[in-house]
């Protein structure tokens, strides 16, 4: 089975691989932003700290336990969900910007622990050897990414997920109608902590080689632009903003000492032109069915914002 | 010793402030982060770098050709990446804020390349003050001489002309403003203009403080006052005064006894223990919330 596999993968050219294996890991972080962010409407600005959070534990739990690597997943990504909870419980009663600015310090703070964390090399980095599992990394990567997606589509029409958007709206109209806000945020808040700690995980472990400086800032604003930029809330919409936000950079390598500055020059003019994202307010049931020649009911009752 | 490092931090503090104050206004008026304003910061003190050692101009004559400079780019960057966004969601506005952040930064490092560069030993001769046991630069006393001019002038233009009027009118209630007659894009307008004028000094300081100017000195020293406007409660001016002051001093202190590997991290803690006491910030008002 596992030599199928290999071979499999072995027959695709190593670039697009690579490329493929980027998008999946941006989707599976991104996804959990979007829990967080989209669903529940809390902005965080430091979910590249939870990615090195599990970037770290599962690195650590290759080395010094060689555990097999679906129950090193579990295990890093449970590591994170109690970090963030713990971190989550007196932050999240700050709001919007405060919150953000929170999340933001608290992303410099880890970094800046892992940089001075002995076990882990301190600035140098860390080597991760590789995963004890017979699926190549390709298809476990995707595999998650399958996993992610049904998780959250499922979470979103939940009981849980009908009270995050409800924060999402209006707190207070949410709390009136007897929404637990504060657990429902730290619960929204370790589960998309967990999708970041599986993905920071499955990073390590494909790059073999994790530095804390990778994590910083500005891969937590990389996740959070593919987020809006997808259509907050929306997970089709993620799974594309992070596929062509992830994949940009490789697109534009013919401009290559540009592509930084056509990247952000992107950014601009996509929000100035499509404030919401770009799948924000399409409706993928209606396209759907529509597409198989079913008119679409009219109902609008619970519409999205 | 005391004295010696309190001055540091108070030089180091007031250009965090200059920083800050951008930050605040803005969000003051139309409650956006301007993340773009760190690159303006880098901007500013590239173009007094350019000012000094190209056309061998004064380092003040540098400094007001920067916060010229950096208005007018300021009052662009404004036009064309947030005005669009206005009605649109706040994160619609922060992410066009990123794209500016990154296209400034890559340009930068484009026309610049990427190692740092210094200032000309002749763009301010230092000398060394000494005060008891303290040992004072010339040079901070210029930062934070230039710092409380600066800040003595925004204070003036906010409570005694009439577009400062319109300024806190326009924090106050935006839409009210409006119908009141106050021409609300041309205040934006010039609240970015001050607050990119605020930050290109700030950057020239930093460049001649550390000798070092480079195409990514904008985010950490972006983050740092933002965070700055955060502690002293943003939307706030005398806040973010306050705000830098009081990271740069803790920063200062924290990397004198012995802490210099933890020295982004000081910043970050001080904001988070503060905002967990005080939700608000230190001058910040409370926001009552309404159904």
């Amino acid at each position: 089975m596992g030599d199928i596999l290999q071979s499999l993968v072995a027959s695709i050219d190593p670039y697009l691989m690579q490329i493929l294996v980027n998008v999946g890991i941006a989707i599976i972080l991104a996804l959990g932003l979007n829990v967080i962010v989209g669903l529940t409407g809390q902005l965080s600005l430091g979910h590249a700290a939870f990615m090195s959070i599990g970037a770290f534990t599962s690195a650590m739990i290759t080395i010094k336990t060689g555990m097999p690597f679906s129950l090193n997943l579990a295990a890093t990504g449970i590591v994170t969900a109690v970090v963030a909870a713990v971190i989550g419980f007196p932050i999240l009663r700050l709001t919007g910007d405060y919150l953000a600015i929170c999340t933001l310090g608290f992303a410099e703070i880890v970094k800046v622990f892992f940089l001075n964390f002995e076990p882990t090399n301190k600035a140098l980095g860390l080597t991760v050897p590789s995963a004890k599992t017979v699926i190549p990394m390709p298809i476990y990567v995707w595999l998650i990414v399958v996993i992610a997606i049904v998780l959250v589509t499922f979470v979103q029409s939940s009981r849980f997920g009908r009270a995050l958007k409800a924060i999402r709206e209006d707190e207070i109209a949410a709390e009136a109608m007897g929404i637990n806000t504060t657990r429902y945020k730290i619960q929204a808040f370790a589960l998309g902590s967990f999708m970041a700690g599986v993905g920071g995980a499955l990073y390590a472990h494909f790059l073999s080689y994790i530095n804390p400086s990778d994590f910083g800032f500005l891969k937590s604003v990389d996740i959070l632009s593919m987020v809006v930029l997808g259509g907050l809330g929306s997970v089709p919409g993620t799974v594309i903003g992070s596929s062509v936000l992830a994949s940009a950079p490789e697109f534009l390598r013919f401009m290559s000492q540009y592509r930084m500055l056509v990247y952000g020059a992107l950014l601009v003019f996509l929000m100035v032109f499509r404030p919401n994202g770009l799948l924000g307010g399409v409706n993928f049931t209606h396209l759907l069915l529509r597409a198989i020649g079913r008119k679409p009911s009219t109902n609008k009752g619970l519409k999205q914002k | 010793m005391f004295l010696q490092q309190l001055i540091n931090g108070v030089a180091l503090g007031s250009v965090y402030a200059l920083i800050a104050l951008g930050y605040t206004m803005v969000y003051g008026i139309i409650t956006l982060i301007n993340f773009a304003h760190g690159e303006i910061f880098m901007v500013g003190a590239f173009i007094g770098l350019l000012l000094v050692s190209y056309f061998k101009v004064n380092i003040f004559l540098a400094i007001i050709g920067a916060m010229i400079f950096c208005m007018i780019m300021g009052v662009l960057i404004e036009l064309v990446a947030y005005r669009a966004l206005r009605k649109s969601s706040r994160l619609s506005a922060l992410i066009s804020a990123i794209g500016v952040s990154i296209f400034l930064s890559s340009l930068a490092l484009m026309v610049f390349g990427a190692d740092a560069k210094g200032f000309p030993d002749t763009a301010f001769p230092v000398q060394q003050i000494h005060i008891g046991s303290a040992d004072i630069s010339t040079l901070q006393l210029l930062i934070i001489g230039v710092a409380a001019f600066l800040m003595l002038g925004l204070e003036f233009i906010v409570q005694k002309t009439k577009i400062g009027k319109a300024m806190r009118a326009t924090s106050e209630d935006y839409n009210t403003s409006a119908l009141m007659g106050i021409n609300v894009n041309r205040v934006i307008s010039f609240t970015f203009a001050l607050g990119s004028a605020l930050a290109a000094a700030g950057g020239v300081l930093v460049g001649v403080l550390f000798n070092a100017v480079s195409f990514n000195m904008g985010l950490m020293a972006g983050l740092k006052a933002f965070a700055a406007a955060v502690l002293g409660g943003i939307g706030s001016i005398p806040g973010a005064m306050l705000g830098g002051l009081l990271l740069g001093v803790s920063e200062v202190f924290g990397v004198a006894i012995g802490y210099s590997s933890y020295r982004d991290a000081i910043a970050f803690s001080i904001l988070v223990l503060v905002l967990l006491v005080k939700p608000t910030g230190l001058l910040g008002q409370k926001i009552t919330k309404k159904v």
